[in-house]
């Protein structure tokens, strides 16, 4: 057992580890309110402009380079995670995603490279040995659109060169504070939208372009992108702070139930100290009476 | 609502507007276009500009930076970078912003002029339509 000194002493460390996962708690809720502002103001926007091309996809014929479906030689995976821990699962699942969906994807004929935006995740790249094609850090907590705009830049140029023929994108999706859902979507090729209606061949209202249609889809397909990515980020964030929210929550109970019995252990202990004096002073009055 | 067009403006920074209206006007980037109900679908590229709704007798203005517009025959959707309606607009910020261009643009060296003008052209739009709704 051990001694009165000991449990004390780690009460306090125990308290003060609960204060700071308290604290922690309270600013994760701060910034989650802020990204959970973003991304829901942004959602609308994301949704009405991949409607947009999705109504102008049904009409194309153009093969637009960003269009294009080549046979798959290498694939992209681009997980998405934070640049901090102490955030429970969230940064895990997403690289768990990720790994799986390399094994899946590898074989003979099709390479896959990986990119990483946030350190984590990074860094967990780098211990299972694999090496990043290309990975953005210190972007988390302060995303602005030029981020997404330099991310877009660099899977458009090296899809355009032919580096790679698909892009997956892994990301945690804001449900709720509660619940975040993996994520996993191919952002190149831009799927031209699966149109099963188009079976019909009834010829979808034919769009008049201003300036032309391929100016606005020059203009519009980048952009869209862009979008996606910048939703993603957004998306993330929310969630990672919703993540760190829960796991600090989480800490600070198990902290408070790890107070509770040690505070148990030592009034034992303290009891147990006093009873053996108690024993030793009566063994000795019965002693000098004897 | 027969003969009513749905109109929807969204910015990256929420939702702006969402209402059935009986027509807009626009800035395209290839000159301004009038949206009746049962207009052709039709996509263009919108310019820093302002869009005219009229929604039963009522006009109203809404300051559109550059975006897209989306029109098929019973809906407008108007995709811009940022978009408020004229009794939002700031119009201190606007005097301020034209300020600030002017001066970056009388520095000769190193001026992202583009982006300067771009700066110039929004803050006077935005100044017009703020006008507009106090002159009515």
């Amino acid at each position: 057992m051990p001694g009165l000194k000991e449990i004390r002493k780690r009460i306090g460390s125990v308290k003060s580890t609960k204060q700071i996962t308290k604290a922690m708690k309270m600013v994760a809720a701060a910034k989650f309110r802020k990204a959970q502002t973003r991304i829901l103001e942004l959602r609308p926007y994301a949704d009405k402009m991949n409607s947009v091309l999705t109504s102008l996809a049904k009409t194309v014929e153009t093969g637009h380079p960003l269009l294009e479906i080549r046979p798959r030689k290498r694939i992209e995976v681009l997980a998405l995670t934070g640049d901090k821990g102490l955030c429970g699962a969230f940064n895990t699942n997403i690289m768990k995603a990720a790994f799986k969906l390399i094994k899946e994807m590898q074989s003979d004929t099709i390479d896959v490279s990986v990119s990483a935006i946030g350190k984590k995740g990074t860094d967990l790249l780098k211990r299972r040995g694999l090496v990043t094609r290309q990975s953005w850090l210190g972007i988390a907590g302060r995303i602005s659109y030029l981020n997404a705009k330099e991310i877009t830049g660099d899977i458009i140029e090296n899809y355009i060169n032919e580096t790679f023929d698909e892009v997956i994108l892994i990301y945690n999706e804001f449900k709720s504070a509660l619940v975040q859902k993996v994520s996993v979507v191919r952002l190149l090729p831009l799927a031209p939208v699966k149109t099963e209606e188009s079976e019909v061949q009834e010829p979808a209202a034919s769009f008049i372009y201003e300036p032309s249609q391929q100016a606005i889809f020059d203009n519009l397909l980048p952009k869209n992108l862009e979008i996606q990515v910048f939703r993603a980020l957004l998306e993330s964030q929310a969630s990672e702070e919703a993540a760190r929210m829960t796991a600090m929550e989480n800490a600070t109970k198990a902290a408070d139930d790890m107070i509770a019995s040690l505070t148990l252990q030592y009034n034992k202990a303290r009891q147990a100290s006093i009873t053996k004096e108690l024993m030793d002073i009566v063994g000795g009055v019965e002693a000098l009476k004897a | 609502m027969e003969n009513k067009l749905r109109l929807d403006i969204v910015t990256p920074h929420g939702l702006v507007l969402s209402e059935d209206v009986d027509e807009v006007a626009a800035t395209g980037t290839e000159g301004e276009f009038g949206v009746l109900p049962g207009h052709v679908p039709f996509i263009t590229t919108l310019k820093i500009g302002m869009l005219v709704l009229k929604k039963d007798s009522k006009t109203e203005y809404v300051f559109v930076s550059s975006g897209y517009a989306e029109v098929s025959p019973d809906k407008v959707v108007i995709l811009a970078d940022s978009a408020e309606r004229s009794e939002d607009i700031d119009v201190e910020r606007a005097k301020a912003a034209i300020k600030r261009a002017e001066e970056r643009l009388r520095q000769e060296e190193k001026v992202d002029f583009a982006r300067a003008t771009a700066a110039l052209e929004r803050a006077a739009i935005r100044i017009q339509i703020a006008e507009r709704r106090v002159a009515r």
